[in-house]
Order: C-alpha cells, then sequence, then structure tokens
C-alpha cells in the first residue's frame, strides 16, 4: 500500500496510475467490441454470449469492480493531473501555438471528459434501464435469455442516438490514438526504436475500435442488421 | 524591413504586466532576434524609456541564457534553435510579432521578459551529480564506457537548461529537462551507483517546484535547440519506475 | 613586490616538495573560514566546490542567473592533458615544453610545469564525474590532435567540451550547495574588493535583480571572473564578459600583468553590419580543407563563383608555401588583415576573406565534406544564410583569449594577500599566446588542483582577524559603489552605452588588435581618455537603481573598461616587440614575422595603479629560463 500512496504522490507515479487504468480500458473496449460485433452473427449467438458472462456472476463482479475501480482511477487521477497543470501556468499566453503537439495529445482531457458522459449515457441506456427500461423486460424468443440482439437493434434505431454514439466512437479514437501511445510512454516501455511501432499501433487500434464500433449502429441504420 | 512589436512589459514580479506596441524600423534580414531588440532598445533609450530587459549571454546558442516566446513558440517559428539563433530573416517585411517571457508558476517574472529560473538549479541541487569529490579518482580509462552509452549521455547531456521545454509545453512541466539529467547520469557507468536515489529525488524536486505533468504532447522536443528526445523521458519514467519498486 | 615563490629544485619535483611545505588547516578548523568565490566559470565552480568539500564555507557569486552559464560552456574543441593514451609519445614534459613554447617563452616554467603536471588528474576527475568524453568502440578514451601540436593529447566531449566540463564542475557546485556548504548568489555582480590592513576581506556587491548594493567579508577572496576580451566590443566572449571584478582589484593595489596579451582566432563569422553584437567562432579544423582567398582586384565586385582562378589571389599558400592554408592563428589572422586592409576584403563592410570549400567539394564530394562539417556548415546558414556548399565561407579573425591578468605567483596568490585569482583572469600559464585546448586545462587545474591546496598556505599562518562588514573600510566602499551606481544613472546624457562601448571597440580593435604600431597607440592612448570624459558627461542610462536594471550593468562595465583600455594600450606600446599575440608592426622579420626580444623583454609586466589619469607604475618580474631554451618559431 505503502509504494501505491507514494507513487501517486509524484508526478511521474500518477501517470503509472492513468497508464495502467486505461490499459484495463483499453483492453475492455477491446474485448467489449468483440463482444459486441456478434451482432452480425444473429441474436441467437449475441444473446446466449450474453447470458453466458452474466450467469458467470463471480467472473461478471469481478470485471465490474476492476472496471469501476479503473475509470475511477482514470478519471480521478486525470482530473487531479489536468488541475495541477492549469496551476503550473496561472498566467496564459496570448498568443499560444500548439507547437508541434498533435490534436489528439491538445484534447485528451476533452475527449475524455465526453467519453465520460459518454459510458454514464451508454450505462443508463443499455445496462440500467434508466433511458429505456422495457429494454431489460425483452426476452430471446428462442431461450427467453435477456434480449440484448433486440434491444441493440431498437436502441440504434434512432438516428439521434446512434450519432451521438457515433460521435463518442470518434473522441473514443481520437482519445485512444495518443493514449495508447503514451501509455507507454508513461510506463517507460518505449524506446527509440520501437516509437515508429507503438505510434502505428495506437493509431490503428483506435481505427480499428472505432470502425468495429460504429459499424454496429450504421449496420442498424442502414438495415444491414434488423429484427428477425 | 520594419516590423510591429507587441512585447509583454512588466516592471516586476508584484506589479501586474501589459502588452506594449513598438516599432522596429530598418530591421537588416541578417540581425539577429535579439540584435533586433537592441535596436529597439537603443531608440528606447535616446526616447528616455525604460529599455525591454531580456536575458542573454553568448548569443551563440550554447550557454541557455535566452528565451522568449515569439507568436506563441519558445524560441521562435523555426523550432529546434535559441532566441539568439533566430535571424530577422525568418520575418517578413510588415509582420506583427508578438513577444511574451516563458510563462510557468516555478518560473516567476522577474522584468519584461526575464523570468527566474533558479527551480531548475534546485532540481540540479537534489541530485542532478555524482557524488565525487575532487582527488583520489582512478584513471580515466580505468572506468569503461561502451560508445553507444556514451554517444546517448553525451545526446542527453546537451541540454542547455533554457527552459524552452517548460514554457512550450501546455502543462507547463520540465520532464524533458530533468529527463536529459536523468538519463546522462544514469546512463554511465559512473552513475550507476546513485541512480535510484537521483532519480526519486530530482523528480521530487520538480515536483515541488510545482511543474506540470507531462501528457507526452511532443512540444517540448519540438522546440528544444538542443533537440533532447522524448526518449529520454520514457527513460526517466522507467528508471523511476524501477527505483519506486525497489525503495522500501 | 615580487616574490613569485616558484619553488627551487628540479621542475619535476617542485609541485610535490612545494605541497609538502604548504600549511595545512586543521580540518576541524576549516568550516570557521569563509571564503568568498567570484565567478563560476570552470575555475570558479571548481574551486568552490572543491574547497566546500574540504570543508570550508564557501560563498560563490556569478552574474548570470545560474552558475551553469558562464562563458566555459562556449568553449568547443577540447581539454589538452599528458595522459599519452596514444602511445604517440606525448609526456607531461613535451605539454609542459608545447606550452612554453606556444606561449612565446613568456610564461614561467614552474607554473606551467605543475599544469601539465595535474592536467591528468583532470581527466580523471572529469571521468568520474559523468562528463560524457568522447570514446572508442573499446569503451576508452578517443582523443584528437589541436591546434598544431604533434601529438594527440585532446580531450572532447563532441563539439561542446567546455560545456560539458563546465556542467561537471556546476554539478559539484550544486552538490555541495545542496549539502549546505556553499551559499550561490547568481545574478549578483562583484563592484569593488575590500582591502584591510592589507588583506583582502571581502567584496561589495549589487544584487542584480533588487538592486541592493551590500558586502560580503570572507577570510579570502578568489577572482575567476574571466578574460577581458570584451573590451573590443565585438569578441567571440558572451556578452556580460568584463573586466570589472579584477579591474576594481587592480585599482586597490593588485598588479595587472601583460594586459596587451590578446589573442585572435583567425576563423570567425565575418561582421555583418553595424547591428554586430557579437562574433561567432567557427572551428580552426575548417581550414583543414577550404582554401583561403581574396580576389586580385581591390573592389571586385563579381559574385564569388564568377571571379576565375586566375583572379584569384589564394594568399596564404602564396605566402607561406609550406604550411599554406594552415598557418597558425596569429600568422594567418594578420594576412587577412593585411588584404583587407588593400581593399580586397569580401563581404559587407569589406571585412572577410573566403574560405572555399569548392575543391574539396570537388576532390572529395559533397557527401564527405558534410559528413566531417556539416554541423558548422548549418551553424554557417543559420547565421549568414549562406549555403557554405554552394558559395565560399566567409571569414574574418576575432578576439577570443586573453592571456593577460591579475599578477598571480605560484600559489596563485595576487600581490595582495589573501586575494586568490584563477582561470582567465590571471595571467598566469600562457605566456604572449595560447595553445588551443589549454585554458580549459588551466582552469580546471587552478580550481581543482591547485588552489585548494595553496590557500590553506594562507589561511593557517593568517594573523589578522576575523572581517566583518561593519568594519569602517566596507561601509566606506560600499558607498563608493553606491555613489557611482547613481552617478552613471544621473547623468542622462545622449549617447548610449552601446554607443561608447561600440567605440571604444572599433578604436581598440584597429589600433591595439591584431597589429600594433607606436602612432596607433599613441593615438588610442589620446583619445581612450576623452572618450572616458565624454561618457561621464554623456551617457544616458535610463531605469532605476533599485530594480534589474541591464542598462546601469552594462554601463559600469563599459566604464571599467574605459580606464582598463588605456592599461592595454599602455602595455603594449612598452612592449616594444612582436611575441605570441602582441604583434608590433615595428619589430618583425623580414618575412614578416614576429620578432621577440628575449634581451630586453623576457619578462611579465606588471602595472601598479596611481590614479585613473595617472601612469601607472611597471614592476618587472624577470622570467629565467632554467629547463628550455628559447627559440624562434618558423612557420615557412
Ligand atoms: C568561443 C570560445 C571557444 C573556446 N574554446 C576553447 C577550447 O576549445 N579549449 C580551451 O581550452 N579553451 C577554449 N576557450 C577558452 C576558455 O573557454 C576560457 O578561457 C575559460 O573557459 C575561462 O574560464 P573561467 O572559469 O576563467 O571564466 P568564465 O567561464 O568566463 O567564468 C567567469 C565567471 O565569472 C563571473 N563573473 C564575471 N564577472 C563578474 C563580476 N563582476 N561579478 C560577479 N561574477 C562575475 C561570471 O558570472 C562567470 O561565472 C574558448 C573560449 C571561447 C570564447
Ligand atoms: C474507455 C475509456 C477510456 C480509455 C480506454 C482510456 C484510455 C486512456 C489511455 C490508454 C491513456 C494514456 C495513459 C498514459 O498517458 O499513460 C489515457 C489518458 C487519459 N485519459 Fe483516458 N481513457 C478512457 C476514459 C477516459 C475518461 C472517461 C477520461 C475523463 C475524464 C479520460 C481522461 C484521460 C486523460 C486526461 C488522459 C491523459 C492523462 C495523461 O496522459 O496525463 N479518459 N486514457
Ligand atoms: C457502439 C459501440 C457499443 C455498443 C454497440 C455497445 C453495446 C453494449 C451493450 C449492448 C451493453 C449491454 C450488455 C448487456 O447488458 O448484456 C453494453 C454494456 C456496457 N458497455 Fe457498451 N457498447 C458500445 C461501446 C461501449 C464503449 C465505447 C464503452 C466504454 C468506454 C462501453 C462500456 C460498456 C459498459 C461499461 C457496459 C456495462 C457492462 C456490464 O454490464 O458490466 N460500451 N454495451
Ligand atoms: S531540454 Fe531542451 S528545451 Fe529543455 S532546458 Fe534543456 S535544452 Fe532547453
Ligand atoms: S510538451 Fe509537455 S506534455 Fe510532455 S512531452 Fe513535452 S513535457
Ligand atoms: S544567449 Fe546564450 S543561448 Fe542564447
Amino acid at each position: 500500500m505503502n509504494i501505491l500512496t507514494r507513487a501517486f504522490s509524484s508526478s511521474l507515479g500518477k501517470k503509472y496510475f492513468m497508464a495502467v487504468s486505461g490499459l484495463i480500458l483499453f483492453l475492455f473496449v477491446i474485448a467489449h467490441m468483440l463482444g459486441n460485433l456478434q451482432v452480425y452473427l444473429g441474436p441467437e449467438v449475441m444473446n446466449n454470449y450474453a447470458h453466458f458472462l452474466k450467469s458467470k456472476p463471480s467472473l461478471l463482479w469481478t470485471v465490474r469492480v476492476g472496471l469501476l475501480v479503473a475509470a475511477l482511477v482514470h478519471i480521478v487521477t486525470a482530473l487531479q493531473l489536468a488541475a495541477e497543470n492549469r496551476a503550473s501556468r496561472p498566467e496564459r499566453y496570448a498568443i499560444a501555438k500548439p507547437f508541434a503537439a498533435s490534436f489528439a495529445s491538445r484534447t485528451i482531457l476533452v475527449s475524455g471528459v465526453v467519453l465520460f458522459a459518454f459510458i454514464i449515457y451508454h450505462l443508463m441506456h443499455f445496462t440500467l434501464g434508466v433511458t429505456d427500461p422495457q429494454f431489460l423486460e425483452l426476452r430471446d424468443p428462442v431461450s427467453g435469455y435477456h434480449d440484448v440482439y433486440r434491444m441493440t437493434v431498437i436502441g440504434f434505431s434512432d438516428p439521434v442516438i446512434s450519432g451521438f454514439y457515433i460521435i463518442s466512437m470518434g473522441l473514443l479514437a481520437l482519445h485512444l490514438s495518443h493514449g495508447v501511445g503514451s501509455l507507454f510512454q508513461s510506463l517507460g516501455l518505449r524506446t527509440k526504436r520501437n516509437l515508429n511501432g507503438i505510434i502505428k499501433f495506437a493509431r490503428l487500434s483506435a481505427l480499428i475500435i472505432f470502425i468495429g464500433n460504429c459499424s454496429i449502429p450504421i449496420s442498424v441504420l442502414v438495415g444491414a442488421v434488423k429484427l428477425q | 524591413m520594419n516590423l510591429t512589436l507587441k512585447v509583454w512589459r512588466q516592471k516586476n514580479g508584484e506589479i501586474a504586466g501589459q502588452f506594449v506596441e513598438y516599432k522596429a524600423t530598418d530591421i537588416s534580414p541578417d540581425m539577429s532576434f535579439l540584435e533586433m531588440l537592441d535596436v529597439v532598445n537603443e531608440e528606447l533609450i535616446k526616447k528616455g524609456e525604460d529599455p525591454i530587459a531580456f536575458d542573454h549571454d553568448c548569443r551563440e546558442g550554447i550557454c541557455g541564457t535566452c528565451g522568449m516566446v515569439i507568436n506563441g513558440v519558445a524560441h521562435g517559428p523555426l523550432g529546434a534553435t535559441t532566441t539568439c539563433q533566430l535571424h530577422m530573416r525568418t520575418f517578413r517585411d510588415g509582420d506583427y510579432i508578438v513577444i511574451e517571457p516563458w510563462r510557468a508558476r516555478p518560473f516567476p517574472i522577474i522584468k519584461d521578459l526575464v523570468v527566474d529560473r533558479s527551480a531548475f538549479d534546485r532540481i540540479i541541487q537534489a541530485g542532478g551529480f555524482i557524488s565525487v569529490a575532487t582527488g583520489g579518482t582512478p584513471d580515466g580509462n580505468a572506468i569503461l564506457v561502451p560508445k553507444p552509452d556514451a554517444d546517448r549521455a553525451m545526446d542527453a547531456a546537451a541540454c542547455i537548461g533554457c527552459g524552452a521545454c517548460v514554457a512550450a509545453c501546455k502543462n507547463a512541466s520540465a520532464m524533458l529537462f530533468v529527463a536529459a539529467k536523468v538519463s546522462h547520469l544514469n546512463t554511465l557507468p559512473q552513475g550507476l551507483a546513485e541512480k535510484n536515489r537521483r532519480v526519486l529525488s530530482m523528480v521530487k524536486a520538480m515536483d515541488d517546484e510545482g511543474f506540470g505533468n507531462c501528457t507526452v504532447m511532443g512540444s517540448c522536443e519540438a522546440v528544444c535547440p538542443k533537440e533532447i528526445s522524448l526518449d529520454f523521458i520514457s527513460q526517466m519514467n522507467r528508471e523511476h519506475l524501477r527505483a519506486l519498486l525497489r525503495s522500501k | 613586490m615580487f616574490n613569485a615563490k616558484s619553488p627551487s629544485g628540479s621542475l619535476a619535483n617542485q609541485w610535490m616538495k612545494h605541497r609538502q611545505e604548504l600549511k595545512l588547516v586543521n580540518p576541524a578548523n576549516k568550516r570557521k573560514y569563509d571564503i568568498i568565490v567570484v565567478g563560476s566559470g570552470l575555475a570558479g565552480a571548481s574551486a568552490a566546490a572543491t574547497l566546500s568539500e574540504l570543508g570550508y564555507n564557501v560563498k560563490c557569486f556569478c552574474y548570470q542567473d545560474s552558475p551553469r552559464r558562464a562563458h566555459s560552456i562556449a568553449a568547443q574543441g577540447g581539454i589538452n592533458a599528458a595522459k599519452n593514451y596514444r602511445n604517440d609519445g606525448d609526456s607531461v614534459y613535451r605539454l609542459f615544453y608545447d606550452t612554453i613554447k606556444g606561449g612565446d617563452f613568456r610564461s614561467r616554467e614552474s607554473n606551467v610545469y605543475r599544469l601539465a603536471e595535474v592536467s591528468v588528474n583532470i581527466i580523471d576527475q572529469c571521468v568520474a564525474q559523468g562528463v560524457p568524453f568522447a570514446r572508442e568502440y573499446s569503451g576508452y578514451l578517443a582523443n584528437r590532435s589541436f591546434g598544431g601540436a604533434q601529438v594527440s593529447r585532446t580531450f572532447y566531449a563532441r563539439g561542446q567540451t567546455g560545456q560539458q566540463l563546465l556542467l561537471g564542475a556546476y554539478q559539484a557546485l550544486c552538490k555541495q550547495v545542496g549539502a549546505g556548504g556553499i551559499t550561490m548568489y547568481p545574478r549578483t555582480e562583484m563592484l569593488d574588493l575590500v582591502v584591510i590592513d592589507g588583506h583582502a576581506k571581502g567584496i561589495i556587491v549589487r544584487d542584480l535583480v533588487s538592486g541592493k548594493i551590500s558586502s560580503h567579508a570572507g577570510d579570502a577572496v578568489v577572482l575567476a571572473t574571466g578574460g577581458y576580451g570584451n573590451v573590443f566590443f565585438l569578441s567571440t566572449n558572451a556578452k556580460g564578459c568584463n573586466v570589472t571584478a579584477i579591474y576594481r582589484a587592480y585599482k586597490r593595489g593588485a598588479l595587472f600583468a601583460n594586459p596587451c596579451y590578446t589573442q585572435i582566432h583567425p576563423t570567425c563569422i565575418p561582421v555583418s553590419g553595424d547591428h554586430q553584437s557579437k562574433l561567432t567562432l567557427m572551428s580552426e579544423s575548417l581550414r583543414n580543407d577550404g582554401r583561403v582567398w581574396v580576389p586580385k582586384r581591390p573592389g571586385e565586385t563579381r559574385k564569388p563563383n564568377e571571379i576565375p582562378d586566375s583572379d584569384r589571389d589564394y594568399y596564404l599558400e602564396r605566402k607561406y608555401p609550406s604550411y599554406g592554408n594552415l598557418a597558425p592563428r596569429d600568422i594567418s589572422s594578420r594576412a587577412a588583415k593585411e588584404v583587407c586592409d588593400e581593399g580586397r576584403g569580401v563581404g559587407p563592410g569589406g571585412r572577410g576573406v573566403y574560405l572555399d570549400f569548392g575543391d574539396a567539394i570537388r576532390r572529395l564530394g559533397e557527401n564527405t565534406i558534410r559528413e566531417r562539417y556539416g554541423n558548422l556548415f548549418d551553424m554557417y546558414q543559420r547565421i549568414t544564410g549562406d549555403d557554405a556548399y554552394k558559395v565560399p565561407m566567409r571569414i574574418y579573425p576575432a578576439i577570443h583569449y586573453t592571456m593577460g591578468g591579475l599578477w598571480v605567483d605560484y600559489n596563485l596568490m595576487s600581490n595582495i594577500p589573501g586575494l586568490y585569482v584563477i582561470g582567465e583572469a590571471n595571467f598566469s600559464d600562457h605566456g604572449a599566446n595560447r595553445l588551443g585546448a589549454s585554458a580549459l586545462m588551466q582552469g580546471l587545474a587552478d580550481g581543482y588542483f591547485i588552489l585548494p591546496y595553496t590557500i590553506g598556505d594562507y589561511l593557517a599562518s593568517k594573523t589578522v582577524g576575523k572581517p566583518s562588514v561593519d568594519n569602517a573600510e566596507f561601509r566606506k566602499v560600499e558607498e563608493e559603489a553606491s555613489a557611482r551606481t547613481l552617478r552613471l544613472l544621473s547623468i542622462k546624457g545622449r549617447r548610449t552605452v552601446t554607443d561608447f562601448h561600440r567605440e571604444l571597440g572599433k578604436l581598440m580593435w584597429e589600433k591595439c588588435g591584431m597589429s600594433r604600431n607606436e602612432a596607433g597607440l599613441n593615438e588610442a592612448l589620446t583619445r581612450i581618455p576623452q572618450l572616458r570624459t565624454e561618457f561621464w558627461e554623456n551617457v544616458n542610462v535610463q531605469g532605476e537603481p533599485g530594480e534589474l536594471n541591464q542598462s546601469l550593468e552594462y554601463a559600469g562595465r563599459v566604464a571599467d573598461f574605459l580606464e582598463f583600455a588605456e592599461l592595454l594600450c599602455l602595455d603594449a606600446l612598452d612592449r616594444r616587440e612582436s611575441c605570441g599575440g602582441h604583434f608590433r608592426e615595428e619589430f618583425q622579420t623580414a618575412d614578416g614575422e614576429a620578432l621577440r626580444n628575449d634581451e630586453d623583454y623576457a619578462y611579465v609586466a606588471s602595472w601598479e595603479f596611481q590614479g585613473v589619469d595617472r601612469r601607472p607604475v611597471m614592476h618587472k618580474e624577470p622570467l629565467v629560463y632554467e629547463e628550455v631554451k628559447m627559440t624562434q618559431r618558423s612557420y615557412k
């Protein structure tokens, strides 16, 4: 414990927390995407998969708690770092040219905050049944499991909601295109030799996540995925 | 050429500053940026006004004394140069140039464009050295340093301590400066004995001074007159993590 | 007046024997002594760190915002040491001999021998500190040859040797600051020296941020304030380099030795206009592949590449066929001045000669040249905007180093007991001319390995009581310094400080620069006092005393240059011979070589202040050569 508090009390240490929590979230996003892409395999596969996850409460809750902790750590640290950074420059420049800094790196906080809003909405939307309580009542006609497939299709058939998802995925991609590269730097794993590889990996994974995730609402909107 | 300058004037650390416009006339493209300011200052003195204060000494890009933010970029639009090595041929007749001091909480303004960078000295005092006293050292060739290590240490040691990295970083972070010194000393066999203690205390000193954190934006590397690489920040992160794990 | 305290006996044993005879200070007592070190360059920083490690209380001062910025940082080439790692016949004796000969037989044998002797320790010390010297693939230290030496004894850290050595010393200093042994006073300028009962007891300083003038007392004062090249206005020195500290000490009774020994560097980037504020040195190595020429006709208007070979004068190759473009610094400098005086100079103002890589590029290819000198070509382009791969470079000599300085004995103590002078600020080791890569060596030798021993001898035998800043003398000197500052601000005349400095510099460069003659020196000696008078009546310094005021700092420095310049010219006039960096046109051989006069001038000219408008008194310290024989050099 001692080492954790000591790490957290230093600037570099905080970045380790950012990086590790970011990595956990990143891995979740990938796994989650792979799960969601099963929508293309039809309701049966997808609903069974969802049921399979929920039938293992210990696994489910471990992951949920892990995610929650990671998210909290990530956000709390991010906000704290951001506050410190702001305090380090009380008087702003009249002209501030972001020399050489990429757009993604400059907007990491903004993209993060919007992502946070997205996650809250997303949970209210699909998990907690706040926006559409009826979603939780949907049952798969064959198995009787929760009909995640239908929920997804209905959920995304509203272009406004889909639009919000797509925009959020854009921000997620932006966040990750910088964040994943930065994670290696924060943990001291980036070297001259692997630098280009890491940058490519970050951009590519962001792109894949963007395409993979966006394909779902788009497919619903264009009718490629529809209620069966 | 003729230019319009908008320069930050501030009498001292206590009094708020403001921008003042000046005309720089008959500027030769062969002048350095500081020589252009010399010309403006000569005119101000003749008019009985207080000349613009700015730090400088060697005027050949090695002492690290000069530094100002020119049109939003530390050391000016070229990148990878010092203000004293920036020449007016980089600008065009009629240009409007905004000149500001380094801005960061740990670099309080002393006057006009002059800031107090003693925070850097205090970081070095915290551990940016090898604890060897004069005398009693082994023969220079008794310590073999593989050429790649010597070269890497030299790459890092080239830092001139100008503070442009802090000035350019959106977070006013001093990572590049600190990383350069940590990497210089921790790469060499002579520096290994103290490497953990060094990185921990230097990072602590940096934090205590109130510098910001790194979000890997890379502006520091781009303006750095000695092109110190971000790679060294990665090395410092690594060294720090290891030191943290080893420490009790 | 004189006791150089050079030990007797064979050179090789002198330093060892001398150290044995020096009194030691009891370790427990060391912390009772306060030592003031002014300057944080190689000499000052290394001395401050070492003295503090020994246990003394050190106060260190510099005018820059950080000790790391001292002008030593600018040295590029390297540092000599008699390590003989190359097995090419180097030895302490050879380094000693080269230095004596390079100095044109105008330095003290015992000092120079000791310098060569401790040179080897410097490298060890710096390696241990983490100075990233260049290495071979084997991991061993690399060397190069430098400044015409026939052995490879120069250690280097890329083109930034001075920087790396200074950072090593700076870090050692920081370590001691962190440990509480040194109090560092950056942005603090020494304005005067306080001498009480004949002993140096402290200094008066101005805090450059608050403008406050205050006194600091110490048991000994060490001056490590660098050279005075800026008396010429344009030089390769940093803008802040000044003579103030040592000149003030001179006015308080310290002897100033050999002020006329100034060194010119032949390959600097020429002046591009009246706005020029300083000159930048380009490594001399360029002359290995570049050919120096000017047009044959005065007033040539064609571009360099349009001038056919038949209309070019490769004057170095013509005049010095065996050395050609590699003729020594002073010779090639004077040759450049000569052709420019004939109206054949090139570039704006006609003060420049071509250094042409055209042939080398044709012969070796652009890539080879780029590999060898890429960074220099880049630097040249940044400053001039010209691409030296396409058009010839323009170069011109510039003031680079000053061998003269305060007189010191073998212990590096001036004639004022308790006042030590180290580094470029003293006159000690380079005679009339310094060899390349030897200044760094001397600064560190003084600071790490000599002063820390010798100062103990004074402290241990000191009988005078502890100084206090309440002493009337401190008050008096402090008031004088304040009054002078206020006076500078009250004149509010019509000419700026830069204006005066520029005029002084031009005068000095023309009359007392690369070559000197009686008429010119007399002219300068008439003009300087006039300029000085005008300065005190007509200078315009804005701002207030109680704040950061750069014009005021500058005015104080130029005021001292305006007095010191006279001393420099006087010394140059008095030395009726040519030697090293001092070339008197009246004294040259038939082929334009310096003509030394060992019979009458083998002495150190040490000047004693008598009053601003009174001629100083010269004391001669005879130079006796027991070990080496004086010879005349030839580069034909
Ligand atoms: C461009 C250039 C290249 C060179 N290259 C080489 C080389 O390759 N090899 C070599 O051996 N030599 C070289 N030299 C010479 C060498 O660098 C210097 O002679 C040497 O570094 C001087 O060191 P120093 O410690 O005596 O003085 P400096 O480094 O000049 O330090 C002077 C110190 O005194 C302080 N100071 C001065 N005046 C005052 C005052 N009034 N009050 C308070 N503080 C004051 C300054 O702040 C500074 O800290 C070069 C010189 C130049 C200019
Ligand atoms: C799916 C959710 C998220 C993932 C996968 C993710 C991932 C990452 C990663 C990998 C990093 C790089 C860490 C480093 O530099 O070491 C990062 C940085 C960052 N994240 Fe997130 N993040 C997510 C959500 C958020 C949220 C909700 C916020 C909001 C407040 C946020 C704010 C930030 C900030 C400000 C940084 C930069 C911090 C820094 O580098 O100092 N992130 N993120
Ligand atoms: C377009 C892309 C996305 C789709 C189609 C999608 C779909 C879903 C669905 C259907 C669920 C409910 C699963 C169930 O209840 O069984 C869910 C839950 C969840 N989603 Fe997403 N999601 C997407 C993107 C994201 C993103 C980018 C994040 C995180 C940054 C995220 C985080 C979560 C979380 C945390 C849950 C709750 C998991 C749990 O119940 O423990 N989702 N998602
Ligand atoms: S890292 Fe670069 S920008 Fe920062 S202080 Fe050093 S030289 Fe200047
Ligand atoms: S610009 Fe700032 S964010 Fe890091 S990479 Fe450089 S310190
Ligand atoms: S003045 Fe020295 S680096 Fe610019």
